[in-house]
């Protein structure tokens, strides 16, 4: 079936052609402002950071060197062809992982019961005052926007040398990010089972436990499984700053330049993080389901 | 009114067996999990040393510490600051930029829809993994090996671990497009290229482009902390100072961090409105 194309008049054509182009061009001059400014606040990035490339080019060479030397042996041969001189010190690298494991599961359970103590006050719709939320949410922001690290480096000093500054310092870190997630999820809340419990007379508590806590508690207990794993991360550096945990022996290995040791603590840690990924993505599948995925 | 019928239980018994009796496995799951949830908490307690003398000697220091910090007061070092704060936001502009431009390539080979063969697929999938399952902390302590200490060490430790996750989300962003524009470009005769820069690009961009921003955003953060490895910018100065307990200064250098950080946030926040739309977003 053949079917026409109408073509409109020139005249109308080559306005909707002008006013076509004009809005290309805007756009265009749109686009290329914002590159250029872009690129310039990267120029300017540049000089900030130093940033040498004769030094990256030189030394480049060295960043792949760097690979290859930390999977040779010292007697020379590739790691992979003697595992068992690879991992000699396994026994301790496991012991230290079962530590940074520790350090990131107390850790997150302590930041999770705390959050769970706050978000009821920091959530808009339970809170039952805007001072206090207000407080509440300053707090949960510190806890959060400083680093995790960086309590770590001032709890050394204040607690000593050892993982106990490690835990407290996640702990901190963790109630500061689940705070908000919780805060969140209760404000996502349906508010009627509240309206219902408030109506018989019960007290705020109550109605936080009979009405909310019910609606909520799969949500939390999926965020605090998430923050796990991103904390047993999180754990493994800990020790760069004297706070227990693997990240000490890592930390010794690289800078001494124990190559062979450095990649096969690596791989520990990467096998670790794969095991806790996969495993606690399997428990939130089968625990929660059908109400996390949507 | 009339009354409502008594309900004949046993007959309810009899049809509902799983909502009156339910087994003791379901009814036991949930203590059984806290208790043992409680019993790894408690022996992590005891393993990682613990005490309460511990924690009250702690406690005590920590007040003091508190205590020492107030009033922030930055000395005479308040320029010297100020150039590391533009350090470290240098570093975490430059790190993402490019690890945004070298993952888009290879965020390709992990898709999908444009790579149909496990064969390439899945050696860049775990690829980028285990670049991710390092922390960018480590990646700087590599990098310092290489190129020395510095702020260039700290760009190139976000760059790298930024590339991992980049990879994976810009892959699963791609995946998300739609196939028509696809099929439009090749229907008019359009090649492979031409698929990916008109039918793919233009969709994914948007979402790339947000996801860029707040990773700035985020290595704003991470770019505080490799100082304290070595790696340039603010986490030097902090980490000194810490050392050398001028709390006065901590809370200042922290205070800037809080500040700088907020102010990143909004900005993204504003930018990633406006590229994307409110529509998306919301």
């Amino acid at each position: 079936m053949a079917t026409a194309i109408s073509i409109l008049p020139s005249q109308q054509l080559a306005t909707l052609n002008d006013a076509y182009r004009e809005a290309v061009a805007r756009k265009r001059l749109k686009a290329t402002v914002a590159t250029a400014v872009f690129c310039a606040a990267l120029f300017i990035a540049a000089l900030g950071a130093e940033v040498n490339l004769h030094t990256f080019f030189t030394y480049f060479g060295n960043f792949l060197s760097y690979f290859d030397r930390i999977l040779t042996l010292d007697s020379g041969a590739r790691v992979w062809t003697d595992p068992l001189e690879w991992f000699w010190g396994l026994k301790k690298w496991l012991r230290l992982l079962g530590e940074t494991l520790l350090i990131s599961y107390v850790g997150t359970l302590t930041g999770a019961v705390f959050a769970f103590m706050l978000n009821f006050f920091a959530a808009q719709n339970t809170s039952p005052g805007p001072w206090v939320r207000f407080i509440i949410r300053r707090l949960l922001e510190f806890a959060r926007t400083v680093p995790g690290i960086v309590f770590a480096l001032i709890f050394v000093i204040a607690f000593g040398l050892g993982p106990m500054a490690g835990v407290l310092a996640i702990a901190i870190h963790t109630t500061g990010a689940l705070g908000k997630l919780f805060a969140e999820i209760v404000e996502n809340a349906d508010m009627k089972p509240v309206e219902g419990i408030r109506s018989t007379g019960a007290s705020w508590l109550s109605c936080m436990r009979f009405a909310i806590l019910p609606q909520v508690s799969a949500g939390y207990a999926s965020y605090a499984l998430l923050r796990f794993e991103i904390n047993v991360r999180e754990a493994s550096v800990m020790g760069f700053v004297g706070a227990g945990g693997i990240g000490q022996e890592l930390v010794v290995a690289i800078r001494k330049f124990y190559y062979s040791d450095v990649s096969a603590i690596l791989v520990t840690i990467i096998v670790t993080v794969f095991i806790i990924d996969i495993s606690t993505g399997w428990l939130r599948g089968r625990l929660f389901g059908k109400e996390t995925r949507r | 009114m009339s009354q409502m019928p008594k309900p004949d239980t046993a007959e309810l018994r009899g049809k509902y067996p799983g909502v009156f009796e339910r087994p003791a496995s379901a009814r036991l799951a949930m203590p059984a999990m806290i208790a043992a949830a409680l019993a790894i908490f408690v022996y992590g307690l005891v393993d990682l040393d613990f005490s309460p003398t511990k924690l009250i000697t702690g406690m005590s220091q920590l007040g003091w510490i508190t205590m020492m910090m107030i009033p922030p007061n930055p000395g005479s070092s308040f320029p010297l600051y100020m150039q590391a704060l533009g350090e470290t936001l240098s570093i975490a502009l430059l790190g993402t930029t490019l690890a945004a431009l070298f993952a888009l390539p290879v965020s390709l080979l992990a898709a999908r829809n444009i790579i149909p063969s496990n064969l390439i697929r899945f050696p860049v999938r775990r690829f980028l993994d285990s670049i991710r399952g390092v922390d960018t902390l480590i990646w700087a302590l590599v990098w310092i090996n290489v190129v020395g200490l510095g702020p260039f060490a700290g760009v190139l430790a976000i760059m790298v671990s930024d590339f991992g996750a980049f990879g994976k989300l810009f892959s699963e962003a791609i995946e998300a497009a739609d196939r028509k524009q696809v099929e439009g470009i090749r229907a008019s005769g359009g090649n492979a290229l031409h698929e990916i820069r008109f039918g793919l690009l233009p969709q994914v961009l948007p979402v790339i482009a947000g996801q860029v921003l707040y990773f700035i955003e985020s290595n704003t953060r991470s770019a505080t902390i490799i100082g304290i490895v070595g790696a340039g910018g603010i986490g030097l100065q902090l980490a000194e100072q810490i050392r050398v307990l001028e709390w006065q200064k901590v809370s200042f250098l922290i205070q800037m961090i809080l500040i700088a950080v907020a102010a990143i946030d909004f900005i993204s926040s504003k930018l990633r409105f406006a590229i994307i739309g409110q529509r998306a977003v919301a």
